[in-house]
């Protein structure tokens, strides 16, 4: 496959279990070798740039996982000192605001519920202020408040010029979100275009909304 | 610089945590292996001349202490990372396999020496100790801790489970240090044992720190101290190649 996202824009992968979105993902991540073929993000090549690379990507991992040694604040401490960044208090503080995990600052992250883990994730995503914001399936098993709270997040930091690149299987979120959508079946791109184009241009004999554009394109290839 | 410091302070973080298990644990183990081991040999063994055995003994405990925990730091921290998922956090991180390594190596290494003082301080109520050439010792002591620091990277990058370190512990580790030397010296044994003896890389870190405590050992303590160093060069090299490639961390 090859496509490019536009920088600032919000961008959508969507397909089936098993497309391959995670595995690309973690492919521009770095987490997985590509067998062939080359990822650039802002210029930087993935492999051969990686420290670049990820100094501007900021990933949430599909997957709850979480540091049971820590509180809230040592883990994403941490992780924006991974990125090389000493006295970041006040951003972390800001991040912990807009995604409401004040509160639990210094709680270990055991005691957390799932809820509050996934928005830890999201901070430690955003810790290091990245350009290019990845969220594999960030609302996966979340409440209504934090996806409202979430998605309120995000598209202001989208608003401040971050790029976001979502993967999701609830195709609403996409539909109202995404500027642009990839469609991906078996590892290949089966659609590519803006949100509004794909309504209009596979729209079938009723109101047509992203689940019906879905379900026909992966019918059809 | 700032990510490597912060990676090295988060592995000091995380075995000061729960400082009762991985330090106070192995301090208390070793104080029972000098009372027991004391006890039951005190009066009937000499090993060196005018060295009294409880004396000899707390050489080889605290250099045991020293070695089987930096490799416990390591090879538990990597693992519960990679099963739990959180390795992640790192490998998404602009960290390079060589502030990686430095960091997981210190710190086992911070591990290692921690418990060997711990064990030092509360066994030295116990016994006269001399330090006829302390900076053998620490030579001994840094780069033991260093070589098992870097085992525990590699087995805690090879295994998948737990169960796949403890074997790793088992099997490998602690016979090793077992019969290296700790509980006697060598010319005690027959010619043939003394002979496998001299395979053991472990023998020479214990033989060469005890060396810095009496000013005697069972071999002279440069080349030893070559063996370690050599030994410590080529995991090394092995850890880092393999950090580079990703093996068993990325796919």
């Amino acid at each position: 496959m090859t496509f490019d996202v536009r920088q600032g824009e919000f961008f959508g992968l969507l397909g089936p279990n098993g497309a391959g979105k995670t595995t690309l993902i973690n492919i521009i991540a770095g987490l997985t070798r590509a067998s062939a073929g080359s990822v650039a993000v802002l210029g930087a090549d993935v492999v051969a740039d990686y420290r670049r690379a990820r100094r501007t990507l900021g990933v949430v991992p599909q997957e709850l996982v979480f540091d049971p040694f820590f509180t809230v604040r040592e883990t994403l401490r941490f992780q924006s000192g991974y990125f090389g960044l000493r006295a970041n208090d006040a951003w972390i503080d800001e991040v912990m605001h807009h995604l409401d995990l004040d509160a639990k600052a210094d709680a270990n992250m055991r005691s957390l519920s799932g809820g509050m883990k996934r928005r830890v994730l999201v901070a430690q995503a955003l810790v290091h202020k990245p350009a290019v914001i990845v969220l594999d399936e960030p609302t996966a098993g979340v409440d209504v408040e934090l996806r409202q709270g979430l998605w309120q997040f995000v598209r202001r930091l989208n608003r401040d010029g971050h790029t976001i690149v979502l993967t999701t299987h609830y195709l609403e979120e996409a539909e109202e979100h995404c500027q642009r959508i990839a469609m991906l079946k078996a590892g290949r791109v089966v659609a590519l275009d803006t949100t509004q184009n794909l309504l209009a241009n596979f729209a079938g004999p009723h109101p047509a909304d992203l689940e019906d554009v879905f379900l026909r394109l992966m019918r059809k290839h | 610089m700032t990510g490597f410091a912060t990676l090295f302070y988060k592995e000091l973080l995380r075995f000061w945590k729960v400082g009762f298990q991985t330090v106070g644990g192995p301090v208390l183990s070793a104080l029972l292996y000098l009372v027991i081991f004391a006890q039951a040999l005190g009066s009937h063994v000499r090993v060196f001349e005018g060295v009294p055995y409880t004396a000899f003994l707390v050489p080889g405990l605290v250099m045991m202490s020293v070695l089987q925990n930096a490799f416990a730091n390591s090879s538990s921290s990597l693992i519960q990372s990679k099963i739990t998922g959180n390795l992640v956090f790192v490998l998404l991180s602009p960290l390079s396999h060589l502030e990686f390594f430095a960091a997981y190596v210190l710190a086992s290494m911070a591990r290692g020496l921690g418990v060997g003082l711990g064990v030092l301080a509360v066994t030295a109520w116990f016994v006269d100790l001399s330090f006829v050439a302390p900076l053998w010792a620490l030579a001994f002591a840094l780069l033991g801790s260093a070589l098992l620091g870097v085992l525990g990277l590699l087995a805690g990058l090879w295994a998948e489970k737990f169960d796949q370190i403890a074997a790793f512990q088992s099997f490998l580790i602690l016979p090793l240090t077992m019969l290296s030397g700790v509980f006697y010296s060598i010319h005690s044994l027959p010619p043939g044992w003394q002979k496998v003896s001299h395979l053991n890389p472990f023998f020479y870190m214990i033989d060469g720190f005890r060396y810095g405590f009496f000013g005697a050992s069972d071999i002279a303590p440069a080349a030893s101290l070559a063996v370690v160093a050599v030994s410590l060069a080529i995991v090394s090299a092995l850890a880092l190649r393999l950090l580079k490639q990703g093996y068993k961390i990325r796919t």
